[in-house]
């Protein structure tokens, strides 16, 4: 599946660059080096943006094409940070048919993204799953570990929801 | 360490320490009593190890932490009933174990010396006696013959002592000491010895090859495979986290025999736990100087490194994973040439599973005549089988190749929950295929499962029950591989997906006859022209059922029915409007509005029933769930 990539600003600090290249300069020498240095890089900042796979392209000598090729290669490679709080709407069939398809417009319109994106303070990502087994409460949204259910779709309700996660 | 003589002095003092978790007294012991607590993934998740933290505090709290010593093990095996606690000397059996239950265990059992019978397994207890059966005398474990899984629920994975307490790296002395490399490649040949990754190619030969194809090779690898990615399989996961070092002792010899010195263990990272306990172990070998230079004086070197899986199914293929440790999109490559000629950075490599290399140092410790009087003609040994799905000791267990489907499941298993009927087991997960009820006493074997068009596989062995759909299933391994597809070969990429299309129209109504003759000849097609393992077996999941359960493939295109009530669009859900007491709870719940009242008043009911609009109705199941009178059926 193509993998969104993100649209906010790169913020990557000094200290998060340094802690990069000192990875990169401690397994440099060897060949298979790439993967071990990318799982590092996302565990540094959390995903790959392109800024950082550009550094480590540079870095080790190699074409940027071919760190983009194994960062789309792997599943646990991800370009896109996720929110600190990740919104997951269910358009499983029950969901859909309950009008899910509507909630997660409302969403993209209240949050200024769309499906598979973060929005710029780094503070929701929004994606769309498969059924989550609440059909009964269809159309269901999760936040984090919280269930929202029998959503009516309108763009005041999204908002009120989207309000209790100020913080 | 440089000698046998500092081995064999460690070997006796955890000898000594360790003879209470082998059920014998033992004269010098440090600790009166060991508590072994699970720490593999199964338990861990269940929160094991705070079980075990808590257990200690109470310890100290009431003076006893030197009397009584916990130990954190790898899985113990019967997964179902965890987390698992077992006390030794007298093997008491506590399962379901929780943090509340530790007060009273202390107590009366590790204080009071009487074991808490409401908290053990209940096989373990009589009704009205006060006989404790130990945990060997259970049929799950009386059953097994453990080999791989010899130091797995017994020895702590962190302690290198603990393994060494075990006979641990007395094979690799015995190799570099008195034995030539090909002395070693003989002895795993003479064992029949084959891969149990899936592919079942004789080890010995494999090593064979790695050390003559290439006479003047100046760098060899050797790698392991704990890239596991079968859905339902967790045997390499389980060996790593509960006995880490065996894989490091097998490599080296594995080195030794081919005339190695650098070792990759490529294992998937969605194993947190095995990932920690190999960095421990392989610091800890270097440190006992099992690993590196000159190993036991005798100037053979060897190391081993960690490389990360990165969550691609297709890395469990052995060109794919070499591919990736190179650092590249992990896509296969074609063979001939094969990984003994030109593997890993173009060096002669082998590449062998996590099961195969624990069986590695017992061989050479109690000889290829001793393995090879377990197991079949042409499959000798033990294998590690995973069970699942619709059996009551979901676990590990491990047996002597050759044993019984029947026995597996009926005995060591339990059989299948509920009452239910065996319908069929899936062996080998997305390349495997079925091993339906007339074939329930097959020998499970290599070329027993082959001549009904199963395999084996890495060892995950699904049960499946009357409630089960065969073409569902078949539909579920199909899109597991469609997803895992690599996309480089198109009769994988375009294949699976085309299957993957067909059979989703068949079990949502849509099935023509026909299909069935065109998805056999696209399996065929896909079979014989996929690049690698993953395409040539994607098929088998389709051709197994369709062989087997063919009359269900029929019953969905012809009659339009589900026999078992599991595809949705077949489905009907329907309310007896004589049951039905009219309270509108299943209305109030349709998310779309399918349900509606009649005119009909059922006798001695006061309210009006209602009935489903089959149009509208999503198949969501909310109304049966809510339904207090149980008036809604799945037809």
């Amino acid at each position: 599946m193509a993998k969104k990539i993100a649209t906010i600003p790169f913020t990557g600090t000094a200290e998060q660059e340094q802690e990069l290249r000192a990875t990169i300069d401690a397994l440099r020498e060897d060949p298979g080096c790439l993967m071990p240095i990318m799982q590092k890089a996302q565990e540094i900042y959390g995903y790959l943006p392109i800024e950082v796979q550009t550094l480590i392209a540079e870095e080790l000598n190699i074409p940027l094409e071919k760190v983009f090729g194994v960062a789309t290669f792997y599943a646990q490679f991800t370009m896109s940070p996720k929110g600190k709080y990740r919104i997951s709407v269910c358009l499983g069939t029950a969901c859909y048919v309950k009008g899910s398809g509507i909630v997660m417009e409302k969403l993209e319109e209240a949050l200024g993204i769309e499906s598979g994106e973060i929005t710029q303070d780094g503070k929701f990502s929004l994606d769309d799953c498969r059924c989550v087994g609440a059909c009964g409460l269809a159309p269901v949204v999760t936040i984090n570990d919280d269930v929202y259910g029998r959503l009516t779709g309108s763009l005041k309700e999204v908002q009120d929801i989207l309000a209790k996660y100020a913080d | 360490m440089k000698t046998l003589q500092e081995l064999t002095a460690i070997k006796e003092e955890m000898r000594r320490e360790m003879a209470l978790r082998l059920g014998k007294e033992a004269d010098g012991a440090k600790y009166r009593k060991h508590v072994l607590m699970c720490g593999g993934t199964g338990c861990t998740s269940s929160g094991s190890m705070k079980i075990a933290d808590e257990l200690e505090n109470q310890l100290k709290a009431k003076g006893i932490d030197n009397e009584i010593f916990v130990v954190r093990t790898g899985c113990f095996g019967l997964c179902e009933r965890g987390p698992i606690m077992i006390v030794y000397p007298e093997g008491s059996f506590y399962t379901h174990v929780k943090m509340e239950m530790i007060d009273r265990i202390v107590d009366e059992h590790l204080i009071g010396g009487k074991p808490v019978k409401e908290f053990l397994y209940d096989e373990t207890v009589t009704e009205g006696s006060d006989d404790i059966k130990s945990l060997n005398e259970t049929t799950f474990y009386a059953k097994q013959h453990r080999v791989a899984l010899r130091n797995c629920g017994l020895i702590n994975p962190e302690n290198i002592n603990e393994y060494i307490g075990r006979s641990g790296y007395e094979a690799l002395h015995k190799v570099l000491t008195s034995m030539t490399p090909e002395e070693v490649i003989q002895e795993i040949l003479d064992s029949g010895l084959r891969g149990r990754g899936g592919g079942g190619f004789p080890t010995g030969m494999k090593w064979k090859l790695a050390r003559n194809i290439v006479p003047d090779a100046d760098i060899k690898y050797v790698c392991c495979n704990a890239d596991e990615g079968d859905p339902g399989a967790f045997m390499d996961r389980s060996v790593l986290e509960g006995d880490p070092h065996v894989v490091l002792e097998a490599m080296t010899i594995a080195g030794f025999a081919i005339g190695a010195s650098q070792g990759y263990i490529y294992v998937r990272a969605e194993y947190p736990i095995a990932v920690q306990r190999l960095r421990i172990a392989i610091k800890q070998a270097r440190e006992a100087g099992m690993l590196g230079n000159d190993i036991f004086g005798t100037g053979f070197s060897f190391d081993i490194d960690l490389r990360l899986g990165a969550g691609a199914f297709v890395c469990g293929e052995e060109t794919a994973l070499m591919t990736s440790i190179e650092g590249n999109r992990g896509e296969p490559r074609p063979r001939p040439p094969f990984p003994a000629e030109k593997g890993l950075y173009q060096k002669p490599t082998i590449l062998n599973n996590v099961e195969t290399y624990a069986n590695v140092p017992q061989i050479i410790l109690k000889g290829a005549k001793w393995y090879a009087s377990m197991g079949t003609e042409t499959a000798k040994g033990t294998k590690v089988f995973a069970l699942g799905g619709k059996i009551k000791n979901t676990g590990l267990v491990e047996i002597p190749m050759g044993t019984t489907l029947r026995e597996i499941i009926e005995e060591i298993g339990g059989g299948i929950p509920n009452g239910k009927k065996f319908k069929a087991a899936q062996a080998g997960g997305p390349s495997g295929g079925c091993i339906p009820a007339e074939h329930y006493d097959v020998s499970v074997d290599y070329d027993s499962l082959a001549k009904i068009g199963c395999m084996i596989g890495s060892g995950g062995l699904i049960v499946l029950d009357e409630d089960n759909c065969m073409v569902d299933i078949a539909k579920f391994f199909l899109q597991f591989t469609m997803d895992e597809s690599c996309g480089k070969c198109t009769p994988c990429r375009i294949g699976t997906k085309r299957l993957y299309e067909i059979l989703d129209k068949i079990t949502s109504g849509n099935g023509e006859l026909s299909d069935l003759d065109k998805l056999e000849e696209l399996c065929q097609y896909i079979k014989a022209n996929s690049l690698c393992g993953l395409g040539q077996t994607a098929p088998n999941p389709v051709l197994s059922t369709l062989r087997f359960f063919r009359d269900e493939y029929i019953a969905h295109i012809v009659d339009k029915k589900c026999p078992a009530g599991v595809c949705k669009s077949l489905l009907q859900y329907v309310i007896d409007k004589d049951k039905c007491v009219g309270c509108g709870m299943c209305a109030k719940q349709c998310p779309a509005s399918a349900i509606e009242r009649t005119d009909y008043i059922a006798p001695n009911h006061k309210l009006a029933s209602f009935e489903i609009n089959q149009t509208k109705c999503v198949k969501c199941g909310a109304c049966m769930a809510q339904c207090r009178p149980k008036a809604i059926g799945k037809q």
